[in-house]
Formats: structure tokens, C-alpha cells, sequence
């Protein structure tokens, strides 16, 4: 048995069971770090003496108590999760794959931190992204591109790609991530992990730090349908401090996979998601995965959201303009880099902004700025809010019809580091069957569905109503439990620098 | 549309962004090409549409007026590039 492969699931049935203690297995997972994240470059920030130390403390904490006690208290008491580094985690640093933040410590923890704390978890470190969660690829990070760990010289997607790619690799059970418009379930199905991103109101934001407010949530990676459904049960819920929560009560989230069958269920899929251009092979695996779903009982039928193709303009106004509000507060006053100018407060500004943010950075705040400028509001912020509504009637008629929407996550599987670095708009298009989701505000799961003719993870996406986790998680969990995806791991070949005792580890 | 090199400069001011050269020849294609193909949505007749702000159906969420703790003063300036007589240490806004 391979401590750091264990399932949540797994490694709370032993540990509840006294056959494994949460500080054998972060050791496990750290060791696993010491083998592979010279290759693969998941992390920003590492914290295995603090790690180790929680670990401890949930086993001082599980002796002490009955399990009974304990389940309702803490389910995940022990574990070892990772945590995108655009989350604030009280006393380690949070980059936010910036240059402008490289020293910024954050005196608090995230709502999302705390919750896991309180459910016991272990934090193992911080997660590269892309710089303040822009991109796809993590190309976009100031500090260094993460690898695939299915074949190093392809992104694992972004912008959570750190945290994919650790869930993937073995260096953390679970992770944290977020996404905007799609930068979980994007880096979920490159890396052949699971990802989940909540309904807009589903998760509390505070402690994320913004990029665009109408659109970003948090939510969960793991290597299977019933660690993101236990990671998000703990994390979801109404927080006084997010005034964008939604004050409505979570369900067992856990509780709602125990069926395996689909009958009773109805799955559309939309004619528009499947496109020119796209990889013939992630089309071939996804309508064999509605076929599986089909025998399992599901009624299929086709669905149309005629709006579908206007999401990536709609997208890439709205969440540029609520970045470049939100990203003005980096003028190096209160945190973070300060290059001081000669000529007044003004040019410290200009100076501070200029050095410390990185292109695509720049980019979407001059996108931004530019559609919320005098003379261009009303073409074009105004204009893609508008669309912005038929896009999510869209969805609002489809989900009238069907339970759920199956479809892509990404047009291709994982593309090579570089490939795209240089043409924006290409880079945007990867994002094409992910965005209007958050558009729409709905919730949505990327689970793997097969492997290309290169062993590369293809991903299903399950697209559920607002509020409508319970059915995406059990329609996700009975297709995973049919399927043996979700069982493989990639091969990581050995580092040439690492110590060849850690070639047992693969 | 294509963005002049003025446009980019005035879009960069109200930014705060200083761009170098090679940056502004750079951002004067990449933009204009992202903007050409936002153009596409000039094509559908939204005049009935209201715009989606924001998809919940909450609206100015309150909490009680009432004193609560909050971070102490060594720590927010822990952060700060610089400061002073406990306080955040600015450039003079007015000569």
C-alpha cells in the first residue's frame, strides 16, 4: 500500500481504524514531495515542520477522543490537504504567483482555512498559480511553471495548477483551489484529478484574495468524487464576513453518493460544446462517458444553450474590468512591493504597479480599465452584463429539461509548457467550455472520462443549477464507480539529482 | 478597431501602469485583436436585455453597527513597505 495515493476516504477508514496515524502518513506525503517536486514544481511555499506539527496534534487529538465523537467534529481530522496560494493562510506567505505580493505574509487565515483547521486537516504548503489566478497553464506564475506529472513538458492547466498537480502527483490528498472561469475544473481534467467549482454564494470568499468578485469561488481537488464531496461539505456555508455567501444550509454532501444507479435522471448535452477544432479524442471520450451514464439508467437527451459562443467575449470584458477595481489596490502603501519614484506619489504608483505585475496581469487591467473607460462602458461592459443574462437563461431553460449538462471541460488535453505562452487569445480559448458556468453562477465538476492516443487524463464535465451539488456529486460519483479512471496514477520518472532509494516510490 | 499607441498611453495613465516601449507595441495588438473579437456581441440586439450584475438575488447585505475585534495595529503594519508613528508611511499627496 502507497500512504501518499490513499484516498481521503481511505486514510480516514484506517486512521479511524488505528492502522495508520496522521503523522505516518503526512511523512508519507512529505517524503513523496522530496521524490517528485523537483519535476513536477507544484509548490510555492512548503511548511513540513509545521505540517508534522498538526499531524501530532490530530493524533493527540483522535487518542483522546471516541470516534463517534469525533466524525461529526472533524472529518478530516489528520489529513494532508495543499492550499492555492491566493487563499490567505494566517503566518505562511501567500504570493499569489506575484511579484507584487512575494512578501506579503497574511495576518489572517481564510474562511475556507479555518473551516479545514477546525476539521483537523494538516496544511502541507502553498500551490503555485498563475499570477493572481490568470491563466490556464500556470505559464502565467512569476516564479515558475508548474509540470504535468503525466508528462513534464505539458501544463496542468490553470490557474489552480499547482494544486492539480500535487492532487495528481501524490503531494497532498486533496487540495484548495479557485476558479473564475474554470481554473478548477480545467487543471482538474488536464491533470486527471477531480475538481469541483460551488455555485456563485455556495462558498464563503473571505481571505481569497480578489481578481473578479461577481465571478470567483472556492472549491475542492481530489482523486475522487467522495473526498471533493467531504472537502466540500466542510468548506461551504454562510460567513457573515462574505456578504456574498448565500445564507442557506448545506446538505451531507457525502450523503447524497450512496446511490450507484442513474434512474430517475435526465442528462442533457449541449450540441454547442462540441465544436470544430476540438480534439477528436476528448469528444470521443465524453459521448462514451454519456453512453456509460445512458446504461446506468440516465435519459439523455440533446440540449441547446444558443448563447454558448458569446461567453468567451462576455468573459474576457467583465472579469478584466472587475480585476482592474480590484487590482488597483496593489500602490504599495499597506503591503506588498513599493518602488519609490522621484517624482511624487503619482510615479510610485506607475513605478510600483509596472515592476511588480506581470503581463497578463497588465493586460487585463488595461482590458479592464479601457471597457470601463468613459465613452466604452455602455459597448462594452454594459453590452457583455447583458449578455452576460442570456447566457445564463440559457442555462436557467436548459435545467427546466435536464438535471445536469454533460460536456467538455477543455477542447484538448494538456497542451506542451510554451505553446501558447505568446498568443493571448489562443490561450483564452482553452478556458472556451468552462466560462459561462461562472457566468451563469451555476456549479460544476471536472472528473476524468479516458486517456489520448499520448496517456494524457480526458475530462467530463457535469454542469448542475445553481445550489445543485448534491445531484452533480451523485450523477459524478455513480459514472466514477462505473469506470476505472480515477484509478490510475501518472509514472513520474525519477529525477536524475533526486537519491535513487526514491525510485521505489514510483 | 485597432488602438493607437495615444490610446494604449491613455489607458495606461488611468491605470497607473507604467509600460515600457516594447510592452505598449505589444499591448496595442494584443488589445486590439481581444477587442475585434469582443465585437462579435455588437451583433446581438440586447436593447430588452437588463445586464446581470451579479447572479444572486441578495442586495445590500447589513450587519448590526456594533464595535467588534478586529487585527491589531502591529500586524496590518507588518506588512507595509513602509511606516511610521504607527501609521502607513505615504508620499506627499499636495506640495
Amino acid at each position: 500500500m502507497t500512504l501518499y495515493d490513499l484516498t481521503i476516504h481511505e486514510a480516514i477508514d484506517l486512521m479511524q481504524r488505528g492502522e495508520l496515524t496522521s503523522v505516518e502518513l503526512t511523512q508519507a506525503v512529505l517524503d513523496r514531495i522530496v521524490a517528485v517536486e523537483n519535476q513536477v514544481q507544484a509548490y510555492l511555499t512548503l511548511a513540513p515542520e509545521l505540517a508534522l506539527e498538526q499531524a501530532r496534534e490530530a493524533d493527540t487529538r483522535r487518542a483522546h477522543r471516541s470516534q463517534s465523537n469525533l466524525d461529526g467534529h472533524a472529518p478530516l481530522l489528520g489529513v494532508p490537504l495543499a492550499i492555492k496560494d491566493i487563499l490567505c493562510v494566517e503566518g505562511l506567505s501567500c504570493t499569489c504567483g506575484s511579484r507584487i505580493l512575494e512578501e506579503f505574509v497574511p495576518p489572517y487565515s481564510a474562511t475556507v482555512v479555518e473551516k479545514l483547521r477546525t476539521a483537523g486537516c494538516v496544511i502541507l504548503g502553498k500551490t503555485n498559480t498563475d499570477e493572481f489566478a490568470m491563466g490556464s497553464s500556470t505559464e502565467n506564475s512569476a516564479f515558475f511553471t508548474t509540470h504535468n506529472p503525466w508528462d513534464l513538458t505539458r501544463v496542468p492547466g490553470g490557474s489552480s495548477g499547482g494544486s492539480a498537480a500535487a492532487v495528481a502527483s501524490g503531494m497532498a490528498l486533496g487540495a484548495l483551489g479557485t476558479d473564475t472561469g474554470g481554473s478548477i475544473r480545467q487543471p482538474a481534467s488536464l491533470c486527471g484529478v477531480v475538481g469541483l467549482k460551488p455555485s456563485y454564494g455556495r462558498v464563503s470568499r473571505y481571505g481569497l484574495v480578489a481578481f473578479a468578485s461577481s465571478l470567483d469561488q472556492i472549491g475542492p481537488f481530489a482523486r475522487d468524487v467522495r473526498d471533493v464531496a467531504i472537502l466540500l461539505g466542510v468548506i461551504a456555508g454562510h460567513d457573515p464576513r462574505d456578504s456574498t455567501s448565500m445564507p442557506l444550509p448545506v446538505p451531507d454532501y457525502a450523503g447524497a453518493i450512496t446511490s450507484n444507479g442513474l434512474n430517475g435522471i435526465r442528462v442533457g448535452v449541449p450540441r454547442e460544446y462540441f465544436i470544430p477544432g476540438m480534439q477528436p479524442e476528448v469528444s470521443e471520450a465524453v459521448h462514451t462517458a454519456v453512453d456509460v451514464m445512458h446504461r446506468l439508467g440516465a435519459q439523455v437527451s440533446e440540449v441547446s444553450l444558443p448563447h454558448t459562443d458569446y461567453g468567451l467575449p462576455v468573459y474576457y470584458l467583465l472579469a478584466p474590468a472587475e480585476a482592474s477595481a480590484n487590482l488597483a489596490r496593489y500602490d504599495g502603501v499597506r503591503y506588498g512591493l513599493r518602488v519609490e519614484a522621484t517624482e511624487g506619489m503619482w510615479g510610485t504608483y506607475r513605478q510600483t504597479r509596472g515592476a511588480g505585475l506581470g503581463s497578463e496581469v497588465k493586460r487585463r487591467i488595461m482590458l479592464g480599465t479601457y471597457a470601463l473607460s468613459a465613452g466604452y462602458y455602455d459597448a462594452y461592459y454594459i453590452k457583455a452584463q447583458q449578455v452576460r443574462t442570456l447566457i445564463k437563461s440559457d442555462f436557467d431553460t436548459a435545467f427546466r429539461e435536464v438535471d445536469v449538462i454533460a460536456c467538455p471541460v477543455a477542447p484538448t488535453t494538456a497542451f506542451k509548457i510554451g505553446e501558447k505562452a505568446d498568443d493571448p487569445l489562443q490561450m483564452y480559448l482553452s478556458d472556451v467550455f468552462t466560462l459561462n458556468c461562472n457566468l451563469a453562477g451555476i456549479c460544476g465538476i471536472s472528473l476524468p472520462c479516458g486517456f489520448d492516443g499520448n496517456n494524457l487524463p480526458i475530462g467530463l464535465q457535469l454542469l448542475g443549477p445553481a445550489f445543485g451539488e448534491e445531484i452533480v456529486l451523485r450523477v459524478a460519483h455513480a459514472y466514477e464507480q462505473a469506470t476505472e479512471w480515477h484509478i490510475r496514477r501518472p509514472q513520474i520518472p525519477a529525477d536524475s539529482e533526486t537519491d535513487p532509494i526514491n525510485e521505489d516510490d514510483q | 478597431m485597432k488602438l493607437s499607441v495615444a490610446q494604449v498611453e491613455h489607458i495606461a495613465e488611468l491605470a497607473k501602469l507604467s509600460l515600457t516601449n516594447d510592452e505598449k507595441a505589444r499591448f496595442q495588438e494584443q488589445l486590439s485583436a481581444i477587442l475585434e473579437y469582443a465585437e462579435r456581441l455588437q451583433a446581438l440586439d440586447t436593447s430588452a436585455i437588463p445586464p446581470t450584475a451579479t447572479v444572486l438575488p441578495l442586495r445590500n447585505v447589513m450587519r448590526a453597527d456594533e464595535p467588534r475585534d478586529s487585527l491589531s495595529r502591529e500586524d496590518v503594519l507588518a506588512n507595509a513597505p513602509q511606516s511610521e508613528a504607527d501609521s502607513f508611511r505615504v508620499q506627499a499627496v499636495m506640495d
